[in-house]
């Protein structure tokens, strides 16, 4: 992800650019806005995913109880986790895009100045 | 079976061809370790694919859905979600921190020597325990499709069609092996459900109610013997839409629940899978990669649903095995190929039997790299040579030379081991790397209190005790009848009474990781840890 500048080598950023880098408030923002959908998304998949294991380990017969013709609550519920997968997988990737333009400009902005 | 013959040539010459072409293009170490960083995210995403979904998950999940109905689609399930955890937390922040390999990461701000070789030995323990399991079933499987192949020919040749991908063309053809792999393996499963629902006049609801015509018996404590449980009284019936036929009795919810955790969790820590981000050129690219690994993985594991329900129905649980002196020894990796043979007649049979080789060569290939870059890259280079002989073509003969070591041992244990039933040994890769792998991995990225101490006895704790586990788990250890095909390993009641290890362990990992890293301090990867989080956000000095 380099900019159209020939980047410095980031090895010469020492320890104290580093941290400065880290503090800084638009890194801080990009760190918090992540933050903010990947825990809330991680704990609900993990929720949701471990709900199956759980209802199907321990209430089987409520479980296997038919919606539509043969097909029963469990095997729609673990066919719903395929399509959490992929709804979660979704928002993130449009979310991500704007975590993309964020860090290309913290990074383009150290290319630019080494450190500040 | 000649067609069968003609079709695995077909894609020997094919994969050799890309090999050739491939090596001429592989002289460096980031040629050979990493493709160049060449892959595009949407050709990663087959190659992912191509990686992940094993003869295990192919010809197991429709052979285990086959027997025991709902309880065998519990593990398609996990299989996909896993790349949640990938996808949200893992792919792209690998992807700016290493290089290489796992170890790249782990070491990124804890230098110490220790730090690499632990991940290292715990890459190798993953992909040995992974590798031996799929060149045993590949014996099992290719001498059974193709008669006239043999089990240690069939392995010999598997070793050597790996070793030729792996050190001549690198990375870059085992990526393309996988990725022809991946295209007809979605190609044979799609045909192969269209051909089940077209039985069923492309009814769901008619499927569903032949499945639900499907039956088989469970006791509370124990197997079915002669219709009766052991503790007398009759076992009870179920369909096969039905969950518990598999996981039943007093341990079978947790059972269940230490699997998801195994699953959702160990493919993050899976050394040939994490090693596959390094071949694109950002973390971009990785996102997009998994990205297409999921679409592809789920639109697969969903379609397992046809394949082990159709061989339910449509073969018969029954008829699923080989004819031995009159009588059919149940075999549940030929649910697949039957149901080929049933639904399309001799041809598609070849085509699938061909689609279970290819699985397995593009998997152990994966596999065979990932090792063999631990091992040249982090316990040679960086460890014995503490980072010294820069030399490029040194460094790729090497990783050459540790190919072809590891290549060999896994040809010779899986030869070794051929009569003994291995398969609780993938359990166990997705166990150690749940449990050692993840709580390394996670910690690192995510805490910057994470240390050396912490970092090694995490390590060293989930390793230990997710294979501890398991030798005394029912997987290896148990009192089989003298006619039992499928022996145990140690023939005494086992210990610790869950299949997988994953419920006790990945806690404990994470556990003596956070206690190891509290125990202690170390201000140098407290430090380091703002030049890895800045890394992991922007891609700022990214290779």
């Amino acid at each position: 992800m380099s900019g159209p500048s020939t980047p410095p080598p980031p090895d010469v950023l020492t320890a104290d650019a580093w941290a400065r880098l880290e503090s800084d408030p638009e890194f801080r923002a990009l760190v918090a806005a992540k933050r903010r959908f990947i825990l809330p998304a991680t704990l609900f998949f993990v929720v949701y995913y471990f709900a199956l294991p759980v209802l199907v380990g321990y209430f089987p017969r409520a479980m296997g109880r038919d919606v539509v013709g043969n097909v029963n609550i469990a095997y729609l519920f673990a066919l719903s986790q395929f399509f959490m997968a992929w709804i979660l997988m979704v928002m993130y990737v449009r979310r991500a895009r704007a975590f993309d333009a964020q860090a290309e400009r913290i990074a383009s902005r150290a290319h630019a100045g080494g450190a500040r | 079976m000649t067609t069968s013959l003609l079709m695995f040539v077909a894609f020997v010459l094919l994969t050799l061809g890309i090999t050739f072409w491939a090596s001429r293009r592989t002289q460096t170490t980031a040629e050979f370790y990493s493709a160049g960083r060449s892959i595009t995210g949407f050709q990663n995403g087959w190659a992912v694919a191509g990686d992940y979904m094993s003869a295990a998950s192919f010809l197991g999940i429709a052979g285990l859905i086959a027997f025991y109905g709902y309880d065998g689609f519990m593990y398609s399930v996990g299989w996909l979600v896993a790349y949640l955890t990938v996808l949200l937390l893992v792919a792209e922040p690998l992807r700016n921190t290493g290089k290489f390999t796992m170890a790249d990461v782990l070491a990124f701000r804890l230098k110490s020597p220790k730090v690499r070789t632990v991940a290292a030995i715990s890459t190798l323990t993953v992909s040995l325990f992974y590798m031996i399991a799929q060149m045993v079933g590949a014996g099992s499987l290719v001498s059974l499709l193709i008669p006239q192949i043999s089990f240690n020919l069939a392995i010999v040749m598997v070793g050597a069609l790996m070793l030729v991908y792996v050190i001549f063309g690198g990375m870059l053809a085992t990526t393309w092996v996988q990725i022809v792999k991946a295209v007809l393996l979605m190609m044979g499963t799609i045909l192969l459900s269209l051909l089940v629902m077209y039985r069923f006049n492309f009814s769901f609801l008619q499927f569903f109610d032949a499945v639900a015509g499907v039956t088989g018996q469970v006791c509370a404590e124990g197997a079915v013997k002669d219709g009766v449980c052991p503790g007398g009284g009759a076992p009870i019936t179920k369909d096969f839409t039905q969950p518990g036929l598999y996981y039943h009795g007093k341990w079978g919810p947790l059972s269940l629940i230490s699997l998801g955790i195994a699953l959702i969790f160990g493919t993050a820590g899976l050394p040939h899978i994490l090693v596959r981000f390094y071949t694109v050129p950002s973390a971009i690219a990785a996102r997009t990669s998994v990205v297409w690994a999921m679409i592809l993985i789920g639109s697969f594991y969903i379609m397992t649903t046809f394949l082990g329900f159709g061989a339910a129905t449509l073969v018969g649980k029954a008829n699923i095995g080989l004819m031995k002196e009159g009588k059919i020894v149940p075999n549940q990796n030929l649910a697949a190929p039957l149901l080929a043979q049933e639904v399309g007649g001799e041809i598609f049979l070849s085509f699938v039997a061909a689609i279970a080789f290819a699985t397995i060569l593009a998997v152990v290939a994966g596999l065979t790299i990932a090792s063999s870059s631990a091992f040249a890259h982090d316990i040679w280079f960086s460890v014995v040579k503490r980072g010294e002989g820069h030399d490029e073509k040194e460094q790729v003969r090497v990783a050459r030379i540790a190919a072809a070591l590891i290549g060999v041992l896994s040809i010779g244990m899986a030869i070794a081991l051929r009569s003994l039933n291995v398969a609780f040994l993938v359990g166990l890769a997705f166990a150690v790397a749940a449990s050692a792998n993840v709580p390394a991995i996670l910690l690192t990225l995510y805490w910057r209190r994470f240390n050396t101490t912490g970092m090694v006895t995490g390590m060293l704790v989930g390793l230990i005790s997710s294979v501890v586990l398991i030798v005394l788990s029912p997987a290896v250890m148990g009192v089989d009848p003298p006619t039992a095909a499928s022996r145990h390993l140690i023939q005494a009641a086992a210990i610790f009474p869950l299949d997988n290890p994953a419920v006790v362990s990945v806690p404990l990992g994470f556990l003596a990781a956070i206690l190891g890293s509290l125990l202690s301090r170390d201000p140098v990867s407290e430090a380091a840890y703002s030049e890895l989080n800045v890394r992991a956000n922007t891609g700022l000095g990214a290779v």
